[in-house]
């Protein structure tokens, strides 16, 4: 058995083919413990397959994975005390309450009964929960719902936590205090693997992966993935950023062009020489008067250049 | 230990869950309830006053005496008379009679003319029961002394044991017994997992330590006591109102209820396994409900049935269990001496269970 105190999940090879669809092909993956991993990326990504795969929800068609010690694919039961997952969709029980929920995972996951009460207590504390004790789950808000699955997750203490999407349902106040609770959990020494489809989320995680079309096309701490993309990023701010954009898209060096409101960011691959008189003169024969300047690359940068096809990555 | 104490937390869960579901914990009692009041009340086998009209082309004393002579045997309730045959087929096409009395011209004559039959009796074939009741009035003596032919005995007499006056909820309820069971059984049990499904609060039970084993066992046990209230409750409901005999004993067929309602359960969990949504989970019980009223002997004698047919009643539990219900309360059979009943619902049982569980995997693939 492969032992691994630095990591808390190893995966191989990881694929899961559902008939001709591949969710995910051949992940490698590291997790080292007591850090907050990220899977970035769109929707059918392969992200909530790959947590499912982890957890032993589904059987990889190949490759496997080291999870805290226990071999995937095999028996998970070993597993599960020392896991908490949260599931995309909210998935406590609607016609029972804040507390009787909480309650229940405690039972569930054989909590000492001596210490059931109070550590429900403490948690209706800490998730700030109080008020709610006692309503029905159907009728709480998103965030509530949200700190209560999250509450409900962490109950049994575990070692790994596996978020799917926590915060795609709630309001950006709800997204910021729960950032700090995963923090929290994460100085304690809790590992977290978390899926987001937001860039400012993945920007907090210590690592994290994009997952593009079940692959992974990138990883590492966000200061590394920025330094790494490979391209020139080129900010242009035009009064007319329609004209500006027209002017640029067509142009064979330029490998893409996002409009972000009045500006446009603009990836050049790194070998072209100078990327930004390139700009401005492409800008100049169309008669577009802009601005441009050289600026360092966002993950929404990275995002966009990563998840390009290899025919305009080498423009 | 741990085992334990987490299958009792999903008992304790189902159990919350229940009471807060009003219509639901309304339907346990109210199903078998309202079910054996409607049915108790309102099936009668035994049917009498069938709407008449009839033609009396004779109009002779005897004619006149013989409509008297069928109306005293409250068969047929005479709505009407009419003046042609013709209108009697009229007044049939449309619903408005069931039975047709033909009293041809040469009445008085037919009578004492033993080739030929006296009277024409139209019949609702459209209604199978009523055409047999119907039968009944072919043994109806008309002659011109009746009181001689009132004399005349029987050549079969038939004398029903355990019912003898014939009282139809005495047939009824130990089947409904099993009807009822089956319905709410199967149905809250198929619906209880499918709806923790749907509502995915099955990704996360199966995330966390309890197997399946307890999952199903936790879940199903509320519903094993449920059926015992249910079935206390149409024995009270049967002895008070309808006055069923229970003339066995009552620890024999509870005992067979626990073989019953655990067929059922299992088959409940099989179809939670097989349905993904709710609406499915309702079909499928529905699928397995029909024949269980029609092909059971509920409704229509088993002996009547062709091969093919007794054979799909037998796979049945429903049939079982109405067999065992009829003779335990109403023939005094002891539990044993039925004893092919009980085995064949303890194998379809077993069946239904391996089956589940081997379907029910703690995976989403």
């Amino acid at each position: 058995m492969m032992m691994n105190n630095d990591y808390a999940i190893e995966a191989r090879g990881l694929s899961k083919h559902f008939g001709d669809l591949k969710a995910v092909s051949k992940l490698d993956l590291s997790v080292p413990r007591g850090q907050i991993y990220g899977f970035l990326g769109p929707n059918g990504s392969g992200k909530s397959t790959t947590i499912r795969m982890l957890c032993g929800l589904l059987t990889p068609t190949e490759g496997s994975a080291d999870v805290l010690g226990t071999h995937v694919p095999g028996s998970t039961h070993d597993l599960k005390p020392k896991i908490g997952y949260m599931t995309q969709r909210f998935s406590l029980f609607g016609d029972m309450t804040v507390v009787e929920n909480l309650q229940f995972i405690s039972e569930i996951y054989s909590f000492p009964a001596a210490k059931r009460k109070a550590r429900v207590a403490e948690l209706v504390e800490k998730y700030d929960l109080a008020s709610q004790r006692k309503q029905l789950a159907d009728t709480l808000s998103g965030g509530q719902k949200q700190r209560l699955a999250l509450a409900c997750a962490v109950l049994h203490q575990p070692e790994l936590l596996l978020l799917d999407e926590p915060t795609s349902a709630v309001d950006p106040q709800s997204r910021r205090d729960f950032w700090a609770n995963l923090f929290r959990l994460a100085e304690g020494g809790t590992t977290i693997l978390v899926s987001t489809h937001y860039m400012d989320e993945a920007e907090r995680c210590h690592r994290l992966a994009i997952l593009d079309h079940g692959v992974k096309v990138a990883d590492g701490t966000p200061q590394e993935l920025q330094a790494g993309t490979g391209m020139h990023i080129i900010e242009v701010t035009a009064e007319d950023p329609y004209h500006a954009q027209k002017a640029l898209d067509q142009a064979d060096v330029i490998a893409s062009v996002t409009q972000l409101g009045m500006r446009l960011r603009v990836l050049i691959p790194e070998r072209v020489p100078d990327p930004l008189g390139e700009v401005q003169r492409l800008l100049k024969a169309h008669s577009v008067a802009a601005d441009a300047q050289l600026t360092t690359a966002s993950l929404e940068d990275v995002f966009v250049a990563v998840t390009m096809g290899p025919e305009e990555r080498v423009a | 230990m741990k085992s334990l104490s987490r299958l009792l937390a999903i008992t304790k869960k189902e159990v919350r869950q229940l009471r807060r579901d009003r219509l639901t914990f309304g339907m346990i009692v109210g199903i078998p309830v309202i079910q054996m009041l409607l049915f108790g009340y309102a099936i009668n086998t035994d049917v009498r006053n069938l709407t008449t009209a009839f033609v009396d082309e004779a109009n002779s004393s005897l004619s006149r005496q013989f409509i008297a002579q069928l109306v005293e045997t409250q068969v047929v309730n005479i709505v009407e008379q009419v003046e042609t045959a013709e209108i009697l087929e009229e007044r049939m096409r449309i619903g408005a009679i069931s039975v047709a009395v033909v009293i041809p011209a040469d009445f008085d004559r037919r009578v004492v003319d033993p080739d030929r039959p006296a009277v024409h009796l139209l019949v609702d074939g459209s209604d199978p029961t009523i055409s047999s009741v119907a039968n009944q009035l072919r043994a109806m003596p008309i002659a011109f002394d009746t009181a001689i032919e009132k004399r005349r005995v029987e050549n079969v007499a038939v004398r029903p044991y355990y019912n003898p006056e014939r009282r139809t909820p005495v047939n009824i309820i130990p089947g409904l017994m099993g009807i009822i069971l089956t319905l709410t059984m199967m149905l809250f049990t198929a619906v209880a997992i499918v709806r923790e499904r749907e509502r995915g609060n099955l990704e996360l039970l199966i995330n966390t330590p309890v197997s399946s084993a307890e999952l199903m066992i936790g879940k199903v046990i509320p519903y094993i006591v449920i059926g015992m209230i249910q079935l206390a409750l149409i024995l009270v409901v049967g002895d008070v109102l309808f006055q069923v005999p229970m003339r066995g004993s009552v620890l024999d067929l509870y005992l067979a209820a626990v073989a019953f309602i655990a067929a059922n359960l299992a088959l409940g969990l099989l179809i939670s396994t097989v349905a993904k949504t709710q609406f499915q989970a309702m079909q499928m019980t529905f699928f397995v409900l029909m024949p269980s009223i029609l092909l059971s002997g509920f409704v229509f004698p088993f002996d009547g049935m062709p091969t093919f047919a007794r054979y799909l009643g037998e796979i049945l539990p429903v049939t079982h269990f109405i067999r065992l219900t009829r003779g335990i309360m109403l023939r005094d059979a002891a539990l044993l001496d039925l004893y092919p009943e009980l085995i064949a619902l303890g194998i379809f049982a077993v069946v239904a269970m391996t089956l589940a569980a081997l379907r029910f995997t703690k995976r989403l693939d």
